[in-house]
């Protein structure tokens, strides 16, 4: 049935156009696929490489040894120290991006008429054009050298967590927009105050798009070795207290992948396959439970 | 018109504005304690605009305005030192579309109210929405699976759960725009019967198009007409002997 009605329609179609319009719509279509392809070919050539390169040096020490234990010879050895680095660094920078982020975005959104927003959002667009070196600089100047916390995870995961920030609230602000006003009314035609409403009510309606702007946040900023340098410095030993110089797996691969050693370059490699899966899986898993509600 | 019972909410010169047009102008009328209460008139004339001047709802929107006072026991509910948190707790609220919470179960969505009040014995919360339920006659239909979400009914029962979930807080002014316009006939005859019932407790404020329904339901009809209050009086009389020709024009059908 459906099948009959969708090709009477195509007949139906091909028999009104011109043949101009038809050629038309053949070369629209034509270039669109050219740029689609323009687009995944790079895409798919550094996946490639990536694969290739990284898997082939891949080995279970890469897990469980730290950069500190690589020998001479470059034989022993592995990036648990990044790995272990990235994850704390994250976890610091998620809870900040997280709070100040939705917090930054709800005071945007849910009191538009309140008369600080408009300097608050020139804010959250200088944050967005500012380079993530730039961020690292000033967590140097504040953090670092300013508080005395000196090199460490946590001025590391407080650079990557201001990064995370503008691409949260821009994220939550349009999810926010998103859900119906209506709702809003019903919920303070209840005689509830508005930010009950907002936590009960307006939050999880928009959830599962909020969690999807984290994720992307996330893997933005999970990728940054810029302002790691000034903050985090780097740490080839592991070390699980955040007050200590930490590295981060894209310090780890940026510093491996300049050193004069084959295995060291070819660890890199594995550090950005690494790298590149886990930023897939995290937002996998969490679309998936984002779904799930 | 019981003119025995008290007045419970009276309106002093209220117009509201939507950025410099004015669509509810100089509206002075009284609603009695224990009363139904219909506002008719055509489509675009200021019946929901006013509704949603007694309840506060339009400080939300921007750009809105409301002038003029509405007392509520003898105190304006604009008053300065009002909450309109306060106010909206004694004044529900049935919006023209149906807006149940769609992340909530049918269940979650009548509770709501209360339990974001801070209730928490599941008794009283059971006992709520049973009572809701039957009162906005949809206990019936979905008994059987409270768990399930609210958007998942058909348009007329999601009506019927906002109305629920209005019931549940137990306000004492209940303000109900078009509660019955997408339901079935039998549905319209228990939210009616509801109404009937209801009157014991709260006072009610009705919009509707349906003038039979007005005058089935209703002991006060207001009829409204491009932003003016043209008649306000006791139904029997604003039917049978309406004192403008254009309330008798648009109650016998000739316009609107
Ligand atoms: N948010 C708004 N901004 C500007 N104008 C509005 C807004 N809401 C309503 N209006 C206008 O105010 C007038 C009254 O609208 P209102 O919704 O109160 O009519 P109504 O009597 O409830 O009509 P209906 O029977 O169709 O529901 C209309 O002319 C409408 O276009
Ligand atoms: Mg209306």
């Amino acid at each position: 049935m459906v099948t009959r009605a969708s090709q009477n329609i195509q007949v139906g179609i091909s028999k009104t156009l011109s043949p101009a319009r038809r050629a038309q719509n053949a070369l629209a279509m034509v270039l669109v696929a050219l740029g689609t392809l323009l687009v995944l070919v790079p895409l798919f050539l550094i996946l490639k490489d990536l694969f290739v390169k990284g898997f082939s040096s891949l080995n279970l020490q890469f897990f469980t040894q730290s950069q500190s234990e690589i020998t001479f010879l470059g034989s022993a050895g592995g990036f648990l120290n990044a790995i272990v680095g990235s994850v704390m660094m994250l976890a610091v920078a998620l809870v900040i991006g997280v709070i100040i982020g939705i917090g930054t975005a709800i005071f945007l959104t849910e009191y538009r008429e309140h008369r600080l927003v408009p300097s608050v959002r020139l804010m959250g667009d200088v944050l967005t054009g500012m380079p993530a070196i730039v961020v690292g600089l000033v967590i140097y100047g504040l953090v670092v050298r300013g508080l005395g916390f000196g090199y460490s995870g946590i001025a590391g995961g407080l650079s990557l967590g201001l990064i995370m920030i503008p691409v949260i609230v821009r994220a939550t602000e349009e999810v926010l927009k998103l859900v119906p006003q209506t709702l809003r009314e019903a919920g303070l035609a209840l005689g509830l105050p508005r930010w009950k409403v907002i936590m009960n009510i307006v939050l999880p309606t928009a959830r599962s798009g909020i969690i999807t702007g984290v994720i992307l946040a996330v893997a933005r900023v999970s990728g940054e070795a810029a302002p790691l340098i000034f903050t985090a410095f780097g740490n080839s030993f592991l070390t699980w207290d955040p007050t200590q110089k930490m590295s981060g797996l894209p310090l780890a691969v940026y510093r491996s992948a300049f050193e004069p050693s084959e295995a060291a370059v070819a660890r890199a490699w594995s550090g950005a396959l690494v790298l590149v899966l886990a930023i897939l899986v995290a937002s996998l898993v969490a679309r998936f439970a984002a779904r799930k509600r | 018109m019981n003119t025995d019972r008290p007045i419970r909410l009276q309106t002093e010169n209220v117009g509201v504005f939507y950025g410099s047009k004015d669509a509810v102008r100089n509206v002075n009328v009284s609603f009695r304690s224990n009363t139904v209460n219909a506002l008719i008139g055509p489509s675009g004339c200021g019946k929901t605009t006013f509704l949603r001047a007694i309840n506060r709802m339009h400080e939300l929107t921007p750009n809105t305005r409301v002038t003029g006072k509405i007392m509520l026991d003898g105190q304006d509910v604009y008053g300065s030192d009002v909450d309109p948190v306060d106010v909206r707790r004694r004044i529900g609220m049935v919006f023209q579309k149906p807006n149940p919470f769609p992340t909530m179960s049918i269940y979650d969505n009548v509770v709501a109210g209360l339990r974001l009040a801070g209730e928490k014995s599941k008794v009283k919360l059971d006992e709520t929405v049973e009572r809701s339920l039957r009162g906005a006659a949809l206990w019936d239909e979905v008994k059987d699976r409270l768990k399930a979400v609210g958007s998942s009914l058909s348009g007329g029962q999601q009506q019927r759960l906002c109305i629920a979930r209005a019931l549940a807080v137990e306000p004492e002014i209940l303000l109900m725009d078009e509660p019955t316009s997408a339901l079935d006939p039998q549905s319209t005859q228990r939210i009616e019967d509801l109404m009937e019932s209801l009157k014991q407790q709260t006072t009610i404020i009705i919009v509707t198009h349906n003038m039979q329904q007005a005058s089935r339901v209703s002991d006060t009809t207001s009829f409204f007409l491009i932003g003016d209050l043209v008649e306000h009086g006791a139904t029997e009389a604003v039917f049978q002997t309406p004192k403008d020709e254009r309330t008798e024009a648009y109650i016998t059908g000739r316009f609107g």
